[in-house]
């Protein structure tokens, strides 16, 4: 099994950084690997393939009902029309939230993605705990992200064991009736297409921006 | 396989501990980046699929796979798997300079920079036709089977012998238990839910709702 054939498990691991820059000399000088490749897979996760795509999926079925039907019916063709394809989004299930349902999504056996429209996926949704307790207890997992829900909202959490990918459309905040799609993209937090938060409310909009300015 | 990997359900495990949406960092380490981008184009040169891939890291010890961060995890199997498939040598890895010479046929694999962006946003579709027929059609009662593999399975613990609806059909696709094997063949894939009470006790009211092919199923 590679590298810890021998060791044991008290053994300090190795640094992470130097195991990577060993691998991959080794892979470049075998021809095996371009790094030029390697630069371009990440640029392209840093700066063009994130949770804006999916923003603008969520802002558009926000505003147009055609839209949000195809959406919710086949999120493949709905997604991929708008230029959002590829890996780990090949296949794609929406699922909405509504005034008596919550939508969690979640990857307990890995930490399967819905790339094309989110990016790749933070830190916590990698997480052990995450991937442990958002199965058996979504509500203390919601706790911890501050979100509460009205009593009578039920909660459904998806465990993202096949290919499949989930995206939560989020319920449209109140107050926004005649925003438009740009604008309501803003609202659209990654996190609350995982559906561990709400969409932003034009308040909390607000004072995040606030924030931002110098 | 019953491993650290499987994870739903597991106590003690510590808070998540989010860092806020706004001032999260795609990577958090330059090392991340270079682990990213070399599992996907080593995974290019198409000597394994991506289950074998999660098998790989499924069986590293639980202790080594709990106590990795997710990049470490990645690099762990990444190395496993060069190794194992012939790509590279175990002398190779330990010294990180060429030993062997590499065959042609591998070589022309390798993905150069300009065909990243194809690669990337055409994907990798698992739909996979099946001459068997669908057994179960949505509304119908389940129950997961008990079972036990050695090997990699996506029925995971905490469903295996709990019964369930079909709220969904997606389709054939291709079986993960066998793709890990090199075996390509498609099967019936079904979403689930599972009452929470059902699944953790009586004072959970949530709904879990879990992809599941058919052979992981019998009719209720």
């Amino acid at each position: 099994m590679g590298h810890d054939h021998s060791h044991d498990h008290t053994d300090p691991p190795s640094d992470p950084a130097l195991r990577v820059k060993a691998l991959e000399s080794l892979l470049v000088e075998k021809g095996l690997v371009d790094p030029a490749a390697i630069d371009e897979i990440i640029e392209t996760y840093e700066t063009k393939v994130g949770p804006r795509n999916g923003a603008k999926v969520v802002a558009r079925a926000w505003t147009d009902p055609d839209f949000k039907s195809l959406l919710l019916l086949d999120a493949n063709k709905a997604i991929h029309s708008m230029g959002y394809t590829g890996r780990q989004g090949e296949h794609m299930k929406v699922v909405e939230n509504t005034a008596i349902r919550h939508n969690l999504v979640v990857c307990t056996l890995c930490s399967c993605y819905p790339w094309t429209v989110l990016g790749l996926p933070p830190v916590w949704y990698k997480s052990a705990p995450y991937r442990a307790r958002a199965v058996s207890d979504p509500k203390g997992v919601l706790a911890e992200f501050g979100t509460t829900l009205p009593k009578d909202v039920k909660i459904s959490v998806w465990d993202s064991t096949s290919e499949m990918r989930f995206l939560v459309l989020p319920l449209r905040p109140e107050g926004t009736d005649d925003w438009t799609a740009t604008e309501l993209e803003k609202l659209v937090t990654r996190n609350s297409m995982i559906g561990v938060e709400q969409a932003l409310t034009p308040e909390k909009l607000q004072i995040i921006e606030a924030n931002e300015k110098p | 396989m019953n491993g650290a990997h499987d994870l739903g359900g597991m106590h003690g495990l510590g808070p998540i501990n989010p860092e806020p949406e706004q001032e999260e960092l795609t990577f958090h380490a330059e090392w991340e980046k270079r682990a990213l981008g070399l599992t996907l184009t080593a995974g290019w040169l198409g000597q394994w699929n991506i289950d074998i891939s999660r098998f790989a890291r499924e069986r590293q010890h639980p202790v080594a796979y709990l106590s990795n961060s997710y990049y470490e995890n990645w690099l762990a199997g990444l190395e496993t798997l060069l190794v194992e498939r012939g790509v590279i040598s175990p002398e190779e890895l330990a010294q990180g300079k060429a030993i062997d010479p590499t065959p042609d046929e591998l070589t022309e694999k390798c993905a150069p920079a300009s065909a990243v962006q194809g690669i990337l946003s055409s994907g990798g579709p698992c739909d996979l036709e099946t001459d068997i027929p669908q057994t179960f059609q949505i509304g119908d009662k389940i129950k997961v089977i008990q079972f036990n593999p050695i090997g990699h399975t996506r029925a995971p613990r905490y469903v295996r012998g709990h019964e369930g609806i079909i709220s969904d059909y997606y389709g054939s696709f291709i079986l993960p238990d066998e793709n890990a094997q090199g075996n390509k063949i498609g099967q019936h894939l079904y979403n689930v839910s599972f009452d929470g009470n059902q699944l953790w006790g009586d004072d959970n009211d949530t709904t879990i709702h879990v992809d599941l092919w058919q052979s992981y199923m019998e009719p209720a």
